[in-house]
């Protein structure tokens, strides 16, 4: 079996050249020429990151204004500590809550039982008396065993809130951007009429969006109360907001790979005397779908620095809300935990890139490039 | 009830996931439950005290402010549990955001400026029908000049330059600087947290008092500077010391930490506070919209319920007058989900004191008023003293009758769900009669002189309280 030549492949699909020398080294490849890729993708990368790290420790102990100071790496590494401790403390109450709140509704139901017992017992006005009162009893002990704790969310929620409502508006996005891109690319005459709207709409700010998302979604709810609707409308203006500022660059990328397929397929197409929509599946999208990813990739990277800003902005919950309630809170703590929540916003951003070009080398033919 | 017997019974149910619990696993459960010598009369008792709520999980909005206490205390001391209801307190970015996420009911009720339900109402601003059944408190403002600006005032009055100079202190000293600016044809800027906020009315009766004129409100241009000697912008509370640092304005008014924290930090100098400029004034309320009250009536009742254990928790003192919770309060409210400030900043004011210079640390008992003085009944007179305030500086835009300022505040302001809450809490003995307005109160505070300039307030004669003004509407 080729393991190497797998794991080779892998490391390309995946975008992490990053392990390419160790693989060689390990399948027993030039130990200097690996030697050397490790030391430029690994061993220099640390040394910067150390020297930025001084730079930054050195920046710490300088910007000190009366309000507040700038945290160093160790205490806005402390400050993330106990974000997560916080969390984890957090669910811990949240669950201990929930049993009680469970030992409640068994309580609730046991008396609801004496109730009923109680009504057997007696008749008449009496009796309908303590049926109401069972009934109530055991509305009691249902709702306690739907408690669903009401604390306010931790560092750890607001990502994964933060990370759902970028999936969401991108997954928006991508549903109208890539058939307006198709039919953009295929049809000059449709191309032109979408053009102005491209253009303008193409350079706007997300704040700028916002308040009419806002707008719109509110229009869209109203009549209808907060718990009755499938989505929150908070999310639901953050992810319109996402979408409207990150599908764009598929759009773009999209029309200009279907418009650039070669021509030559497009003969043999009309050869073959291919169907419209098999023309479409078996030969456009194919052909465009490496434009299109590229399109996809800025897309999201576009979304996630958009949410942010929204979430900021319009208090919805997230990480920038986090960010900004922080900055609000103006506690010793605060600025620490908002550089913690800047490399976290960071890192995640990494990872949304990698995700991206890992499904773009994964529909790519021929060799795929690395980053 | 034996204990014994639930948690036995509970042991059974903890293997299964709260979600998927079912009637017949909670029925199951009670089945094994022994209540011991629970008497089914006097459940029947308990059952039929309770109020049936229109709705029990609730969402309420807040901002960062101290005087946000009451809704924390309610929840985190569990009040709103023992009312059945499981509560949600979520900070808000600024006030108009906060009002926005009340009235399109992404928020059941909110921490509201005393202003905000009266400005709502009359159409300044954004128009929506909000009332409000309880006060949150009393005072708790103060108003913040930065330390260039203070050191030009002690140049102009030698008396303030002291450890401890004579309070209150008037803008007198600072009238000479103003105009100093207005010459220099430079504006003099000065930050308030909402146009109908009440430190926006306490800066501008402050200012006025002493002859700066802070501008007008009109029909064409609302932002409030027509005429003004000082131009007062909208600052969110948190960001007024950041402001205040950055230079972008010279003062503030603002409510607690943040006045505090300009001490702290050092860049600024609290001069007056509300509790000088009008003894006693309403600050926040608890507000909801009016069709939220129709469609939860009991609901609403069971949260001002809460709402007034809670107050009555913040200002429980021993015998020597000391407050008893106070502290606990702080640590609670120095919560990042909460007002996030350091717990040594927010304890500054908040347990009977009031650091104006590090030199001058006076004892301020009524700072913060939670529930002594009547604090919590939404007195209609209070309603009646924003009206009044808002017609002075032109935000209503037409003089109106007397008997106009009374149907507003009947209208706004809900005693009558308030007395609902009290009469349960003094028949579950957990309030004394004494502790709230007599039955036959009429809602109007006796008037009173208690104010920076001596001028005498009477809810009653709202027109005779304008007319005694030099600056502002005069009817």
């Amino acid at each position: 079996m080729n393991w190497r030549g797998n794991a080779l492949r892998f490391c390309n699909v995946a975008g992490l050249p990053v392990l390419e020398p160790f693989v060689r080294l390990a399948a027993g490849e030039d130990p200097k020429e690996q030697m050397a890729g490790i030391a430029k993708f690994i061993l220099l990368p640390i040394v910067t990151v150390g020297i930025f790290l001084g730079l930054w420790s050195l920046a710490a102990k300088t910007i000190v204004t009366g309000s507040a100071k700038l945290p160093g790496p160790a205490a806005t590494w402390n400050a993330g500590v106990e974000l997560f401790e916080m969390h984890q403390t957090q669910k811990a109450a949240d669950a201990a809550m929930r049993q009680e709140k469970l030992n409640q509704a068994v309580v609730a139901m046991a008396k609801a039982r004496l109730m009923d017992e109680a009504a057997a017992k007696s008749s008449g006005e009496e009796a309908e008396k303590y049926l109401a009162s069972a009934t109530a009893f055991r509305q009691e002990a249902v709702r306690a065993a739907n408690f669903v704790p009401s604390s306010a969310p931790t560092f750890v929620d607001q990502i994964l809130t933060s990370l759902k409502t970028v999936f969401f508006g991108f997954a928006i996005a991508t549903l109208i951007a890539v058939p307006l891109g198709v039919l953009c690319g295929m049809s000059p005459w449709f191309n032109a009429a979408m053009n102005p709207f491209i253009q303008v709409f193409k350079p706007v700010s997300p704040l700028a969006w916002l308040p009419l998302a806002g707008l719109v979604i509110i229009w869209a709810y109203s009549g209808s109360t907060a718990g009755e609707t499938f989505f929150e409308k908070a999310f639901l203006i953050s992810a319109v907001t996402v979408s409207l500022c990150s599908l764009w660059p598929t759009l773009v990328n999209t029309t200009l790979g279907v418009a650039s397929v070669d021509k030559d397929y497009m003969n043999v197409a009309k050869v073959l005397k291919l169907s419209w929509s098999q023309q479409l599946f078996k030969i456009i999208l194919p052909a465009s779908l490496p434009l299109m990813f590229a399109g996809l990739r800025i897309s999201l990277g576009v979304g996630w620095m958009v949410l942010i800003a929204a979430d900021m902005l319009a208090q919805n919950p997230g990480l920038g809300k986090f960010v900004w309630d922080e900055f609000q809170n103006g506690s010793s703590q605060t600025y620490a935990r908002i550089a913690f929540s800047v490399i976290i916003i960071g890192v995640i951003g990494l990872v949304l890139d990698r995700i991206m070009i890992c499904l773009r080398n994964m529909v790519s033919f021929g060799n795929p490039s690395p980053a | 009830m034996t204990q014994a017997g639930v948690a036995l019974t509970v042991l059974a149910l903890s293997g299964c996931a709260p979600d998927s619990v079912t009637l017949e696993d909670l029925e199951a459960a009670a089945a094994k439950v022994d209540l011991g010598d629970l008497d089914a009369e006097q459940l029947l008792q308990e059952s039929s005290t309770k109020l049936d709520l229109e709705k029990t999980d609730l969402k309420f909005g807040f901002i960062k402010l101290t005087d946000c206490a009451p809704l924390v205390i309610a929840k985190e001391k569990g009040y709103f549990a023992d009312e059945g209801l499981n509560v949600e307190i979520e900070a808000q970015s600024n006030w108009k955001v906060l009002l926005d996420r009340v009235i399109d009911g992404q928020l059941d009720g909110a921490h509201m400026l005393a202003g905000q339900p009266i400005g709502a109402t009359i159409g300044f601003g954004t128009k929506a029908d909000i009332i409000t059944a309880y006060s949150l408190d009393y005072n708790g403002n103060g108003i913040t000049v930065s330390n260039e600006i203070w050191a030009k005032m002690q140049e102009n009055d030698p008396k303030l330059a002291v450890d401890q100079p004579e309070h209150p202190i008037t803008a007198d000293s600072l009238k000479p600087i103003v105009e100093e600016y207005k010459q220099a044809g430079k504006d003099f800027q000065m930050g308030m947290v909402f146009p109908v906020s009440t430190h926006n009315y306490e800066i501008r009766y402050w200012l006025a008092s002493s002859g700066i004129h802070p501008g007008m409100y009109t029909a064409q241009d609302i932002t409030g500077v027509q005429d003004a000697d000082v131009l007062l912008s909208v600052t969110p509370p948190p960001q007024m010391p950041a402001t205040l640092e950055a230079g972008t304005i010279l003062g503030y008014c603002v409510g607690e930490p943040w006045n505090q924290q300009a001490v702290v930090k050092e860049i600024g100098v609290p001069v007056t506070t509300n509790y000088d400029i009008w003894k006693n004034n309403p600050e926040k309320v608890f507000g909801v919209t009016q069709q939220w009250d129709q469609q939860h009536p009991n609901t609403h009742v069971a949260v001002v319920k809460a709402l007034m254990r809670a107050g009555k928790w913040l200002d429980a003192v021993d015998e020597d007058g000391v407050f008893l919770n106070r502290q606990e309060a702080c640590e609670i409210l120095s919560r990042k989900d909460y007002v996030g400030a350091d717990a040594d900043v927010i304890d500054n004011s908040m347990t009977g004191t009031f650091v104006f210079q590090k030199t001058d640390v006076r004892p301020m008992p009524d700072f913060n008023v939670f529930f002594k003085h009547n604090a919590t009944f939404p007195h209609y007179s209070d309603c009646v003293w924003f009206l009044t305030q808002m017609r002075r500086w032109g935000q209503i835009t037409e003089s109106k009758p007397a008997q106009w300022y009374d149907e507003m505040a009947k209208k706004i302001y809900r005693p009558d769900i308030y007395r609902q809450a009290a009469d349960l809490l003094i028949s579950e003995g957990k309030l004394d009669p004494n502790e709230i307005p007599a039955p036959d109160y009429d809602g109007y505070r006796a008037a009173s002189t208690d104010f920076i300039d001596g001028k005498s307030y009477d809810g009653k004669d709202p027109l005779g309280y304008l007319a005694s003004f030099e600056i502002g509407h005069k009817e």
